[in-house]
């Protein structure tokens, strides 16, 4: 582009995406310009549409669970819990202590994941390379912990109704420890590089700013509507599993503008990191899985010796498990906000509607409205900022 | 809390007369059944009263059971965060009835509603700009309707003739199987392979 096409009251229209490198994946801006000066902002989505409600529809619950790593690819274990709780509560299941306790430990992994990712491609967004280079390292260590526990890096598959599937070797859980020992010092080293960092401020200060009325209007939850400065986390308002157990502190905003959002989601892989040292000093011993086996496969090692238990594993993974006629709503806080799954049941064993309720997806939508008045650099940072993935908009 | 989802329920009937049909508790969630004309008034007094205030809205979404009259169901989820409390609205609708749109109340509604007209086909009338959002350009037809196939109804391949991508009919290599493991004692709606003969021989004698 020319620069006189950039002077000033010229109006552009320019099509961003769908595979510029800063996009967070498959999104597609249309963009009106006045200058350089962004006047509406209308993002394309669907792209990576995969019609994952409509596959659950034609899935058993257990069969299902695996689509929702990969919604959000980001932080996969934190989806799943949405599913199994929504499963869960219609069912009336009640976790045992160590199953919750393996997930809230997982679910701040997944945190943690999701925010070094955020964080480090924020800024690389703006220009800076090497956060990216440090914390995808450590995502790397994170990634290892979700293997040891369920065979895969990425698509966990590891929440099941009623618990998790395996219990963590021991070994897993010290290693863990020494983890949650080292990582700060990582935090401190990338808050060294960005936190005061000049160029970084004035990309990220005062850029896209929120005000609690627009967040509510605009359905933000999450550190989007932290950052506007209200106390509302679902871990601490709604708390579900064990997190009323656990200490740990919320962080809001004062200004909800971009650098507010980055310095929150440092301090919240902090206290991700405090919650994941209690959870590892507190967890009792026992079963990890549910015992009622209507609902729950038997242990493998009782298969080899039960005729009972083998009736009920051969029933429930080609059958699957009954879930009781009903509706419901679960939400758990994700790392990008309130990621809930309504699901419909008519009491056989698939469900009848799944409707996915993503946290980028609202945030996404306010794009128009944080964008506007804003340069065409900065749509580059605030992108960065709502901390989108489009696994879980486009679904 | 202190007023439970019972009372709450009664409080809301109260605060908009003719406009709610009826109320459900179950599993500790609260579902009001409204009309869908007046679902723009209901919305309006559950944001703006302060002894409801429903200042979020977490989601619309539909729900189709084809056997009904009214076909769809479209659900509005909404959260309180000073009173700490979720609300399921729901409303029925049938095939081509449309439903006004919130989109000036709440503007999170805008792409719910063009999602839920993408995959179900409901209007909502006065959206601002009602388009398809998830699915492709020039896409037809509504995907989480009960009826439409899960496979779909075309494919994408390159053509290199053309040198473009085109659109043909689905073709599948194999018939569409769908596995449905559903205990014939339990009340499945399929016939076993063989029962129908067993039928067929009621039926002479």
């Amino acid at each position: 582009m020319s620069t006189n096409a950039l002077a000033e009251g010229t109006k552009t229209t320019i099509n961003f995406g769908p595979q510029h490198p800063s996009a967070h994946g498959v999104l597609r801006l249309i963009l009106d310009l006045d200058g350089e000066v962004v006047t509406r902002a209308d993002p394309h989505i669907g792209l990576l549409h995969r019609g994952t409600e409509k596959l659950i529809e034609h899935k058993t619950y257990l069969q299902a669970t695996p689509y929702f790593d990969r919604l959000d690819y980001v932080a996969p274990m934190n989806q799943e819990h949405a599913f199994v709780m929504a499963a869960e509560k219609l069912l009336g299941l009640e976790i045992p202590k160590r199953g919750q306790y393996i997930r809230v430990l997982y679910s701040e992994i997944g945190r943690i994941l999701n925010h070094l990712l955020n964080v480090t491609s924020q800024a690389l967004d703006c220009g800076a390379l090497t956060p990216p280079l440090w914390g995808w390292e450590e995502r790397e260590k994170l990634m290892v912990f979700y293997e040891r526990a369920c065979g895969a890096r990425l698509h966990a598959n590891y929440f099941r109704v009623g618990g998790v599937h395996q219990d963590l070797p021991p070994d897993l859980l010290d290693d863990i420890r020494a983890f949650c020992h080292r990582f700060p010092k990582v935090l401190d080293d990338i808050e060294c590089l960005l936190t005061e960092n000049r160029i970084f401020k004035q990309r990220n200060v005062d850029i896209a700013v929120v005000t609690r009325e627009e967040a509510e209007a605009c359905g933000m939850t999450g550190v989007m509507l932290r950052s506007a400065g209200v106390h509302w986390d679902l871990r601490r308002n709604q708390p579900y599993e064990c997190y009323n157990e656990l200490d740990f502190k919320i962080p809001v905003g004062k200004n909800g503008d971009c650098y507010d959002r980055y310095v929150m989601r440092m301090e919240e892989m902090r206290q991700s990191v405090h919650i994941m040292l209690q959870c590892l000093d507190k967890m009792p011993e026992g079963p990890v899985m549910a015992e009622n086996h209507k609902v729950v496969p038997p242990r493998r090692g009782e298969m080899k010796k039960s005729m009972e238990a083998l009736i009920h594993h051969f029933k429930l993974y080609t059958e699957g498990a009954h879930v009781p006629a009903g509706e419901v709503y679960t939400a758990v806080e994700a790392p990008k906000g309130e990621f809930g799954v309504y699901l419909v049941s008519d009491g056989s064993n698939r469900p009848y509607r799944c409707k996915i309720r993503a946290p980028g997806y609202a945030h996404l939508q306010a794009l128009n409205h944080l964008c506007r008045g804003h340069m065409l650099a900065d749509v580059a940072a605030v992108v960065g900022s709502i901390d989108i993935v489009f696994g879980e908009i486009d679904r | 809390m202190s007023e439970t989802l019972e009372e709450l329920a009664i409080r809301i009937a109260k605060a908009l007369p003719g406009a709610v049909k009826g109320h459900k508790v179950a599993v500790g969630e609260l579902t009001v059944d409204v009309e869908p004309g007046e679902i723009v008034r209901v919305m309006t007094t559950l944001r703006d009263d302060p002894a409801f205030d429903f200042k979020l809205l977490i989601d619309v979404c539909g729900v189709d059971f084809p056997a009904r009259a009214k076909r769809f169901d479209v659900v509005y989820h909404l959260l309180s965060l000073t009173k700490n409390r979720r609300l399921r609205v729901k409303a029925e609708v049938s095939e081509g009835a449309g439903v006004p749109s919130i989109v000036a109340l709440y503007p999170a509604a805008n792409w719910y509603e063009r999602e839920t007209f993408d995959m179900f086909g409901v209007v909502f009338s006065g959206h601002p700009d009602l388009r398809r959002i998830l699915t492709d350009y020039g896409f037809s037809g509504h995907p989480l309707r009960k009826d439409f196939p899960l496979t779909g109804y075309v494919e994408l391949r390159y053509d290199d003739e053309q040198k473009r991508v085109v659109y043909q009919p689905v073709k599948l290599a194999q018939e569409f199987r769908d596995f449905d493991f559903l205990s014939p004692w339990e009340g499945a709606p399929f016939i076993l392979p063989g029962d129908e003969k067993a039928a067929a021989q009621e039926n002479k004698k």
